[in-house]
């Protein structure tokens, strides 16, 4: 497995940009998010990006090649929502399996494709584990702050099945990202970590979390060094942050990720703030000069995009990336 | 050595360093009687009270324990630590999960997003469950402690400890692989002078366990529940505080790294009288065979209640200067009049007092304001402190007046035929701590009386501010007449109603010179410093051109939104099936007055959320109060508040009152009439509605207020209105403070008296629907669904967004008599006073619903004109910011 810290010691490894916004450039109708056996599924789908590994793999792949072509070395399966938790929205809680599953095979294959016709950069793929709709530690309803809408073991039974086939699909690590609520990820963990013992492998892990706003801290109220205590009993691969802010904002909560953790330090911001209409507009050229920041000052070793992002985007970012070393490791 | 590194909301980093850890143990129910009886009694919320205590009281750690027979223990320990996790000021430190029960142990673990600890698990039951429950610990991501018990028992002297700590340690290090630092032992504190020899040496077992797991097994902690020590002195809190404090002074030598305390149980060492201290170390460290008996007698002298807890007044030990900084910045006013007098009499000239220490004192302030790390409320304290020493120094300044020490004169007013002064009253405080000169000229203030103040006094800049629409109009005209006068002043503008928009639009092409607008009291500071200084030329024309900008595109953006023609969009009603339901008689038609109405009624339907807003304090209530950043003032706010709405209420310092009138109606065209009597349509009185003009989405009606009304083929309906206060009696009460120099509490009255209107609106309308109109005699509602508006009916108000021209108050105030019956008066302008007053129309029908006009067309705007009687000059006037067409004379 270790091809991929082996890499990490020697050079910045970069990863992919958005899916959403790139699965918005392509004309999508209701149909196109089915097939044979959701035709006459009553709830509709579209808007269920997950779906097209299954109903579009031929979109899903080409931008996965984009972004492969535009220098990423790993790229993220197209699984934000790939949980029991996040599909009941849709009522597709049975499909869950074959979702990760096929979009692990399509991701792989694309990468395999790559990595075949230039053997010197090989290229992986990151099974994406998103952070569900709901949240453990905070009470929906602001009346019953005892309330939870779910529980640890739904979210770590949800998680297991989600990892399991992203596995079984050939993803060859785990990103357990866009965490605003520490004890979900915390279920992640705790289900990668069973998977771990029970097949007897070790699969590297990268965790990413996210810092809602200008208070540093997340969603669930823990500052950034308080979130990296406490997910950091697994032996993971790389702790990082990603999405809510851009490269700029992202800055001060990366230094201290950088300054205390044991682990390699990812970042994947956002092409800036969304502006008033909830646009993402940061150009390539203004997010690399952010981005170019972090890289100079050695607190990163991955480094990608994330809401609002291109190929476009992870061109500028990948040519930055080969100019600087990586962040050397902290011996804790 | 690696430190233990643990996180509830925030980091706890344990290092050899750190001292001593503090665990709080009041939120353990086998300790703590008052606990247990709280959980039993399912009153969780104070439960958390006493959580929250700990916290304030210094824990670093919070020690949860539910092992009680009579409790479901689970289902406590995950209905509190739920609890607590909505509580930042709890949450912020790591959670210890108490219990001798795995399954509670696991639901606990299960609820914790940080890293916490495991209190405990041991070998009692053998080692391989032992090494599952590490490994499923060591999953989850929380520290253990392991209590010093193996198969044979638990461990009581010092070779038992030491055998079961080393063992316990081996396995969890190379079986479980669990990170040493993550361990923590609890060698077992056993109480001593319990009159059983063989107890006399518990104290210094333990010390001596302690050194040798300190010394032989690397990283691992060491814990250990303290009270326990002095069990037989219950009763006794001089001596049980004495035993704590000098066996933690010894544990702590000996390596101890943290143990469960009740931290306000624990006495200063050096502070424990010699004797007492003498006679404790005797017992503890097993110095002398008659050691128990001694204490024991002893105990009974010092029999008393213990540490009191005492205010802080260490900082009046500080010289002069530093005691007038801290009471600025504290609101402190107790000393206030004392240091002022020290201060004149060392400084010789009580102008230099307020240019020196003051004004230190205040920048200070308004720099910790500005990085925010002060908020509005504590602001407005400090002001309060200030003037109440400027008070002080006045009759000592004689000719001395201060002059051009500022950075500048600012003059602020209301409008004329505006009311509404709290925001204005905000700014004026912001900026008088930011060393600005502030004259107020109040509200409803001629354009002529600001103009020509301003002139007098040299005013550097002008600051207009108003909350009703018709007060934008009164700008420009204010802007106007500056021209006129070739005036060059800088023009600020804010206030509720305003924008940057309008002021870019409709006000900066009227005066040659500076107009900035100013969202709120926070950015006056900043505008007004870069206007004052050396750039501010600069900073002029960088605004200029920015509002040329803005007005530039937005004349490019009008006309690009669509409008149909308003016989079009009349067509396009909202439509009401009439023949469904009939009329909603009302059970007391007619009009009905309330004469100073019960306060404490009142109260119950206040909407906190936007006093908060108020004094610029974000957040919901009550969510507000566990904001990390402004939950702690808003709760101090919000006890002020409270206890400001006790004293009016028990003082009758301010009378509610009310009309409400309903009236057989129906609608004709976009008109409602009112008639006389429901048997013959003879019209009472008319009012005039508006109708959306901008082109809807399919199946999407053009509305207006007055098809919520039935027709007159439908039959007779019925509408009402209605006009609260809650102001009679303020002017009294702002008098009485400002003569105290309190603007606080001049702030807080007129926020009050607001939050009062509006709670007295709400109670009107639940009173109207479910009593005097009656259509939903069932409905019951909580406070928050009521805020949410969850009921049938509306109440628009005119000069709001359905309903925009503020002149349909006069049909209203007519028809209900108001000023007569209430108290209200209306100005020139149409703004209610009281300020603290509420008007509007009562619809009933289901489908009633809230809308914004929008931008009408001139083509409804010559047909109200002519169903109005008035001029299409004057409506165009009063709805300015209604038409989507620039007025002819505009």
């Amino acid at each position: 497995m270790n091809l991929i810290s082996d890499l990490l010691k020697n050079r910045i490894l970069v990863l992919d940009g958005a899916m959403g916004t790139m699965i918005q450039r392509y004309p999508l109708k209701e149909e196109d998010f089915r097939n044979d056996d959701l035709k006459d599924h009553p709830k509709s789908l579209k808007g269920n990006n997950d779906l097209l590994s299954i109903t579009r793999p031929d979109i899903i792949k080409e931008i996965h090649r984009q972004y492969f072509d535009a220098g990423a070395d790993i790229v993220e399966t197209n699984t934000f929502s790939g949980t029991t938790v996040a599909q009941a929205d849709y009522d597709l809680q049975h499909i869950v399996y074959d979702l990760n599953f096929k979009a692990a095979q399509i991701a792989k294959e694309v990468a395999d494709e790559i990595t075949a016709k230039d053997p010197d950069k090989p290229r992986f793929v990151a099974g994406a584990m998103g952070p569900t709709n709901r949240t453990a530690s905070i009470s929906p309803d602001v009346n019953d702050p005892g309330f939870r809408a779910i529980s640890f073991e739904e979210l770590r039974i949800a998680y297991k099945q989600q990892a399991e086939a992203l596995l079984d699909g050939g993803v060859d690590l785990l990103l357990v990202e866009t965490i605003f609520d520490t004890l979900n990820a915390k279920a992640a963990l705790f289900a990668i970590d069973e998977i771990q013992e029970e097949r007897g492998i070790e699969v590297p892990i990268m965790v990413s979390g996210t810092i809602t706003d200008a208070s540093g801290r997340t969603l669930s109220g823990q500052t950034t060094e308080a979130f990296l205590i406490s997910i950091s009993h697994l032996n993971l691969l790389s702790v990082g942050l990603n999405c809510a802010l851009g490269a700029k904002q992202l800055r001060p909560y990366l230094k201290v990720l950088s300054d205390n953790s044991a682990f390699y330090v990812s970042a994947h911001p956002n092409a800036g703030l969304p502006n008033e209409f909830g646009q993402y507009d940061e150009t390539p050229e203004d997010m690399a000069g952010q981005i170019k920041e972090f890289l100079a000052d050695g607190l990163v070793n991955i480094i990608g995009g994330c809401c609002g992002t291109t190929p476009e985007h992870i061109t500028a970012i990948a040519e930055l990336a080969e100019e600087y070393q990586p962040r050397e490791e902290v011996v804790a | 050595m690696k430190p233990l590194i643990l996180s509830g909301l925030e980091p706890l980093i344990i290092t050899p360093e750190s001292n001593f850890v503090n665990v709080g143990e009041r939120t353990n129910v086998t300790g703590s009687r008052k606990f247990a009886r709280l959980i039993q009694e399912d009153k969780f919320d104070e439960a958390l009270e006493v959580a929250l205590d700990q916290v304030r009281g210094g824990a670093q750690i919070l020690d949860v324990n539910m092992d009680e027979g009579m409790l479901d223990g689970r289902a406590a320990m995950v209905k509190f630590l739920n609890l607590v996790a909505s509580e930042p000021e709890i949450a912020r430190i790591p959670i210890m999960i108490d219990s001798s029960k795995w399954e509670i142990i696991e639901a606990g673990l299960q609820c914790v997003q940080g890293k916490g600890v495991v209190n405990s698990i041991s070998l009692k039951e053998g080692e391989e469950l032992f090494v599952r429950q590490a490994e499923k610990i060591k999953r989850y991501g929380a520290a253990i402690i392991v209590m010093a018990f193996d198969e044979k028992g638990q461990a009581d002297s010092y070779d038992r400890r030491i055998e079961i700590c080393e063992r316990s340690y081996n396995i969890l290090v190379s079986r479980v692989k669990l990170q040493p630092q993550d361990i923590i032992f609890d060698p077992n504190i056993f109480p001593v002078a319990t009159g059983i020899e063989e107890h006399n040496n518990n104290a210094v077992d333990f010390f001596e366990a302690t050194r040798w797991i300190k010394e032989n097994l690397p990283g691992a902690k060491v814990s250990g529940g303290v009270s326990n020590v002095s069990f037989s002195f219950r009763g006794n809190n001089v001596v049980r505080e004495a035993m704590h404090s000098a066996f933690l002074y010894h544990g702590i030598k000996a390596g101890m790294d943290m143990g469960i305390v009740n931290a306000g149980m624990i006495e200063v060492y050096d502070e424990i009288p010699k004797d007492l201290l003498e006679h404790v170390e005797d017992v503890l460290l097993n110095r002398r065979s008659d050691a128990t008996d001694r204490l024991l007698a002893f105990a009974e002298k010092v029999k008393g209640k213990g540490i009191e807890k005492k205010e802080d007044l260490s900082w009046r030990e500080a010289n002069v200067e530093e005691r007038l900084s801290h009471a600025l910045v504290k609101g402190i006013v107790d000393f206030i009049d004392e240091d002022t007098e020290e201060a004149r009499v060392k400084y010789s000239s009580p102008l230099k007092v307020i240019e020196g220490p003051l004004m230190d004192g205040m920048n200070v302030v308004g720099d910790l304001f500005g990085s925010g790390k002060m908020f509005l409320p504590q602001v407005v304290k400090s002001a309060r402190v200030m003037k109440k020493s400027v008070a002080y120094l006045t009759p000592f300044l004689e000719k001395e007046k201060a002059s051009g020490s500022t950075k500048g004169k600012i003059l602020l007013a209301t409008v004329k035929g505006d009311v509404h002064d709290i925001g204005k009253n905000i700014v004026g405080v912001v900026m008088a701590c930011n060393n600005f000169d502030i004259e107020d000229l109040g509200v409803m203030v001629p354009a002529e009386k600001i103009l020509d103040k301003a002139e007098e006094i040299e005013a550097d800049i002008i600051g207009l501010s108003g909350l009703i629409t018709p007060s934008l109009d009164e700008m420009v005209n204010v802007a106007e007449e500056m021209s006129r006068r070739n005036m060059k002043t800088p023009l600020l503008i804010g206030g509720a109603t305003t924008s940057r928009i309008h002021t870019a639009v409709k006000i900066a092409p009227k005066y040659d010179h500076t107009v900035v607008h100013v969202l709120d009291a926070s950015k006056s500071v900043g505008v007004s410093t870069s206007l004052l200084s050396d750039k501010s030329a600069e900073f002029g024309n960088l605004i200029k051109s920015e509002y040329n900008d803005l007005a530039e595109s937005h004349k490019a953006r009008t006309g690009t939104k669509n409008y149909i023609p308003y016989p079009e969009a009349k067509r396009n009603k909202t439509l009401i099936d009439w023949t469904k339901q009939e009329a909603q008689l009302p059970l007391k038609s007619g009009i009905t007055i309330f004469e100073d109405y019960d306060l404490n009624e009142i109260r119950e339907y206040i909407d906190w959320t936007p006093f908060f807003s108020t004094w610029m304090l974000k957040g919901k209530y009550p969510a507000i109060f566990d904001n990390e950043t402004v939950g702690k003032e808003a709760r101090k706010l919000f006890e002020d508040a409270q206890a400001m709405l006790d004293e009016v209420i028990s003082r009758k310092s301010l009378k509610a009152n009310a009309v409400v009138g309903l009236f057989p109606a129906n609608s004709i065209g976009d008109d409602v009439v009112v008639w006389k009597d429901e048997f013959e349509q003879e019209e009472l009185i008319t009012f005039h509605f508006l109708r959306q003009q901008g082109k809807k989405a399919e199946s999407l009606p053009n509305s207006s207020l007055a098809d919520f009304i039935a027709p007159v083929d439908a039959g007779t309906d019925y509408f009402g209105g209605f006009a609260v206060t809650a102001g009679i009696g303020i002017e009294t009460l702002i008098e009485e403070y400002k003569r105290e120099h309190d603007d606080y509490r001049e702030i807080m009255i007129k926020a009050l008296a607001d939050r009062l209107a509006e709670a007295f609106a709400e109670l009107m309308h639940k009173k109207v629907r479910t009593g005097i109109w009656g259509y939903a005699t069932a409905e019951e509602l909580t406070n928050d669904e009521l805020i949410k508006e969850s009921y049938q009916g509306i109440r628009p108000a005119p000069g709001y967004p359905a309903c925009p021209d503020h002149t349909e108050k006069r049909t209203l105030f007519d028809l209900l008599q108001v000023e007569k019956n209430t108290g209200i008066e209306l100005t020139e302008s149409f703004a209610m006073y009281p300020a603290a007053s509420v008007s509007g129309f009562y619809f009933s029908h289901p489908e009633s619903k809230y809308f914004g006009l929008g931008k009408i067309g001139k083509d409804q705007i010559e047909n109200y004109a002519q169903r109005k009687q008035m001029s299409v000059e004057e409506v165009e006037k009063w709805l300015t910011p209604n038409l989507n067409y620039e007025p002819a004379n505009g």
